[in-house]
């Protein structure tokens, strides 16, 4: 939407984190994307969480694909390396950078046409396979850069902008992440900052592989009335599971809640999710009955949000594999190549 | 009945079987034997896209004199297999032996009057001498190698050291398959005329050579090249190539103390996936490939583009087999050179090196990834079914000790403060390849962003025109500069002065020098240039340039080679004439010398000369 170059100067009183680093520090290039585009509050959200976490920028890999959300990793994190891959295929490629370095932070990005339609099968795949990372879709149900096509995540009965309804099943992405053995499934909506920044770091936080389905309304193709994935419908659907609070092992804890009002979750890491329950038939540290339940309230119509499942302590692709744990990419020649004695002894048993 | 054929040291047996029956082992034994006795051979499994009661073959070609290709003809037949029988009688040269399994009669209409007919009643004695069918069936291969090598005078103590070898770690079970030998050698030499025609002499032919696949061989290559992460789909004839790769870093890549892998393979979901997680560690500085047969490289065409304009050194080893579409899975040709060589949508230009022998898979398995960080593009290794799934004499693997990783141009944190500014395409040294930096290096400098779509010197996104043919541009200077760097054509000068050529590549090197051998006892001189890689170093234009005409030899319909001849050094193509094999068999001197013999000689009487308009 603008080509004006970011100003690079910023007030000398912004606050800082603990590493020293202001929110600007956190930023990328000017949104190239519709005014009101949801993509763009997540971006938001993407900056609000490392900030509050004090990653540093560079260490984070910012993987997308193909499409609108696909773009908006140019607009965050600008001191990070991105890679903007093609169609349906950011996470083997995140699949192969973890591989390389397991210490980065790996920050997936994509959208419904990238991750339910053409990617769907790689999608399922990164989650089965427990990589460590952050996988963010950018759910607005709606193709935009081929302006107004329905996606694969498009409620049965939904009205395209042109007047078409949609005939086919949508694919729940996050119920299928929890089938899959994601370790950690949460589902927000690009207009509730409050929800979806703890949801982020949460994710960020979490060694194993971590899947977001974020509603963001689509301004231009996917915001009229009979959408469901309109800021309007959303709203009006949108059912919170929980509050989620994330603190951090130097945080102190100070607020208590009263027994079964709460769930609280340690991650590996020592960060502390502290759940306030929403919904009583609930419990989001259990994957069938977790299931069950956004099953059952889909069903009732409702968009279910908030931490639907998680694991305490999960594992990842590298733990699975057995690697060392010093990055694949660190590795030299000296522990490489196992020299010419071995070679002398393989040519020797082959004679 | 013509004479039967009399040769030592220099025939053919081919082995007819079903596959599943446990006759790979015994085969292999066969041709292990065979080399312990100093003699050289040249074996081939021919095998369908099954798992068990398909027929299989295994065709083990001896020669002292060294050849290496297949040779064409059989002279003694092993037929074990009563399904193939009437085609592998058939396929017998006059004057040639039938050894068979004479337990249940055959009429005599099966057989031939020109060939000599050697009856072994295998099932009768191994039922006598086992109960348990597993044994019976396992054991009639041992029993019909024992015959063998009392029929062909084989040195009982070779066969004796390759059982031993093979069954080292289960030493148990070697008394058992000594008695299985000696069984069928004391009832051949009992019941029968030996030796026959055919025999076995020990030599001193073998030198320090060894006997390996290239798959193997491509893999291990691999790990001393230093890749690190393998991410693979299963597919004929690649499969066993990432297999090696598992197996070899297992024994050569763990950390001694901890046991800790440096080193980490995923059979992906699909070759897409593969290709993808390829790019993917390549990007984040790993060394990375991944083991494909022709529908895989099809299948991954948009990643190779992305890895091509992106410019992301990634590595495939590309095991080619007989196609279009599923093809012939098991059979072998050199079919994908055009499909790799400009992989992808778009103005793309790719790295091949052709490896000739395992030897060649080994080293040019690891050159592969310093050629990929060197050049920062994809870089394939083109083997085919034919080197990749066959043993192979050649060449010990060698290796430079002082040898060092070249991870090309990388700028790590203190490259970055020392530069005076960074440009992922910015083409600093002249010779079209541009500086790079991993993910994670600095926190202020070196971070961009990497995409398919197009972008500046500075990887900025672009779609002006300029900047874009500025980036194209700087791309063919880049495949300028490969040229140099690639391995180069190795020349082959005919011993008179020769007025044609012949250029040859791969796997048909071995049947294509037997041939210039025969050739020139024939009187035909040819100089000729082995390919090994593409971008042409700049003597192969000059080699057709020398040249009236050259002779371009390959496994596939359509001349690919001869089309990139054409293509890329603009050679005028009634220069060039094909001679092609591609019926999934591997390429035979026969083959080749009667070709260009045929053309060659009508030359000789009609001088060739253009045509006035």
């Amino acid at each position: 939407m603008s080509y004006l170059p970011k100003p690079k100067l910023h007030h000398p009183k912004l606050p800082t984190n603990a590493i020293g680093l202001t929110r600007r520090d956190y930023e990328g290039a000017i949104s190239t994307l519709c005014a009101g585009c949801g993509h763009d509050s997540i971006s938001a959200a993407i900056i609000q969480a490392c900030f509050n976490l004090s990653l540093p920028p560079h260490r984070i890999a910012k993987m997308s694909g193909i499409g609108c959300s696909s773009k908006t990793p140019t607009y965050f994190l600008g001191a990070a390396h991105g890679f903007n891959s093609v169609h349906g295929r950011m996470p083997s490629v995140l699949t192969g950078a973890y591989l390389a370095n397991r210490d980065l932070i790996y920050l997936g990005v994509s959208g419904d046409g990238d991750s339910a339609s053409i990617g769907f099968g790689q999608f399922a795949h990164s989650i089965r396979r427990g990589v460590n990372m952050t996988y963010i879709v950018e759910n607005n149900g709606v193709y935009g850069l081929t302006k107004g096509q329905f996606s694969a995540t498009s409620d049965l009965g939904s009205v395209a902008k042109k007047g078409t309804v949609n005939t086919d099943q949508p694919i729940d992405l996050a119920a299928i992440a929890v089938q899959l053995g994601a370790t950690f499934v949460a589902r927000s909506f690009s207009g509730d900052k409050e929800q979806l920044v703890p949801l982020i770091e949460a994710a960020l936080l979490h060694e194993g592989a971590a899947f977001l389905d974020v509603l963001s309304p689509c301004v231009a193709f996917n915001n009229h009335a009979g959408s469901t994935k309109s800021y309007d419908y959303v709203r009006e659907h949108n059912d919170a599971l929980n509050k989620l609070d994330v603190m951090l092992k130097r945080d102190e804890i100070t607020v208590s809640y009263a027994p079964g009002e709460v769930t609280e979750v340690t991650q590996h890491d020592g960060s502390l999710l502290r759940l306030r329950k929403l919904h009583a038939g609930h419990d989001p540290t259990n994957r069938a009955s977790a299931m069950h339940h956004i099953l059952e309230r889909k069903a009732a119509g409702e968009i279910v949000t908030g931490l639907i499942y998680v694991e305490p302590n999960p594992s990842a692709l590298h733990e699975h594999l057995g690697t060392v744990p010093t990055p694949l990419n660190a590795l030299g020649d000296a522990v490489l190549c196992p020299g010419i004695e071995a070679l002398e002894r393989i040519n020797a048993s082959l004679r | 009945m013509p004479q039967p054929i009399v040769a030592t040291n220099d025939f053919v047996v081919k082995f007819a079987n079903v596959n599943g029956s446990g006759s790979a082992s015994a085969n292999g034994l066969f041709a292990k034997s065979v080399l312990r006795m100093g003699v050289p051979i040249a074996s081939r499994n021919i095998f369908p896209s099954n798992i068990q009661g398909l027929p299989t073959w295994f065709e083990v070609r001896i020669c002292e004199a060294g050849h290496m290709g297949r040779r064409g003809g059989v002279d003694m037949m092993v037929a074990m297999n009563p399904q193939t029988w009437d085609r592998d009688v058939a396929e017998i040269e006059p004057g040639g032996y039938l050894f068979y399994d004479s337990t249940r009669p055959m009429p005599r209409s099966r057989f031939r009057d020109d060939i000599t007919i050697i009856g072994v009643p295998l099932t009768e004695i191994t039922n006598a001498a086992y109960s348990d069918p597993r044994q019976r069936q396992l054991f009639k291969n041992i029993v019909y190698l024992g015959a063998l090598s009392a029929l062909l005078d084989m040195d009982v103590e070779a066969v004796k050291g390759a059982i031993a070898a093979q069954f080292k770690g289960k030493e148990k079970l070697i008394p058992a398959n000594f008695a299985a030998l000696e069984m069928g050698r004391g009832w051949a030499k009992e019941n029968l005329a030996c030796p026959i025609g055919l025999t076995l002499k020990r030599a001193d032919a073998v030198g320090d050579r060894i006997f390996v696949d290239g798959n193997q061989a491509a893999a291990l290559g691999a790990v001393y090249g230093g890749a690190t992460v393998c991410a693979w789909y299963p597919i004929t004839p690649s499969t066993s190539l990432a297999e090696a790769f598992e197996k070899y870093c297992n024994r050569l890549r763990k950390d001694p103390e901890t046991g800790a892998k440096r080193f980490a393979i995923v059979q992906a979901e699909d070759e897409l996936a593969s290709i993808g997680m390829v790019v993917g560690a390549a990007w984040n500085g790993a060394r990375s490939f991944t083991a494909t047969s022709g529908p895989g490289i099809s299948l991954m065409q948009e990643f190779l583009g992305l890895a091509y304009f992106a410019e992301i050194p990634s590595v495939v080893f590309d095991v080619q087999r007989a196609g279009p579409s599923t093809g012939m899975p098991t059979r072998t040709q050199q079919s994908d050179l055009l499909s790799a060589a400009y992989a992808s949508h778009g103005d793309t230009k790719h790295i091949l090196l052709l490896p000739e022998d395992p030897a060649e898979c080994f080293a040019f398995g690891a050159d592969a990834f310093d050629l990929a960080d060197r050049l920062q593009t994809p870089v394939f290794v083109m083997l085919d079914l034919d080197i990749g799934m066959n043993d192979w004499l050649c060449e010990p693997f060698a290796w430079d000790p002082n040898r060092k990783m070249d991870r090309g141009k990388v700028l790590d944190a203190a490259g970055l403060d020392a530069a005076a500014s960074f440009g992922r395409y910015l083409d600093v040294d002249g010779d079209g390849i541009p500086y790079r930096t991993w993910p994670g290096t600095h926190p202020e400098k070196g971070a961009f962003f990497t995409r398919g779509t197009s972008r500046d010197r500075y990887a900025r996104y672009t779609e002006e025109g300029a900047p874009y043919v500025d980036n194209m541009q700087r791309l063919l200077r880049k495949f300028d500069t490969a040229k140099s760097i690639v391995p180069h054509p190795v020349a082959i000068p005919a011993k008179e002065k020769a007025r044609d050529g012949v250029i040859f590549f791969g796997s048909s090197s071995a049947a294509m020098r037997e041939a210039l051998v025969a050739l020139e006892a024939q009187g035909i001189h040819l100089d000729a240039l082995r390919i090994r890689a593409f971008p042409f170093h700049q003597d192969v234009a000059a080699f057709v340039a020398a040249h009236e005409r050259v002779f371009v030899v390959e496994q596939n319909r359509d001349a690919q080679l001869r089309t990139l001849l054409v293509n890329e050094e603009e050679i005028d193509p009634a220069k060039l004439i094909p001679v092609l094999h591609y019926d999934g068999t591997p390429i035979t001197a026969r083959f080749i010398q009667a070709a260009i013999a045929e053309r060659a000689s009508a030359a000789n009487i009609l001088p060739f000369r253009k045509a006035t308009p």
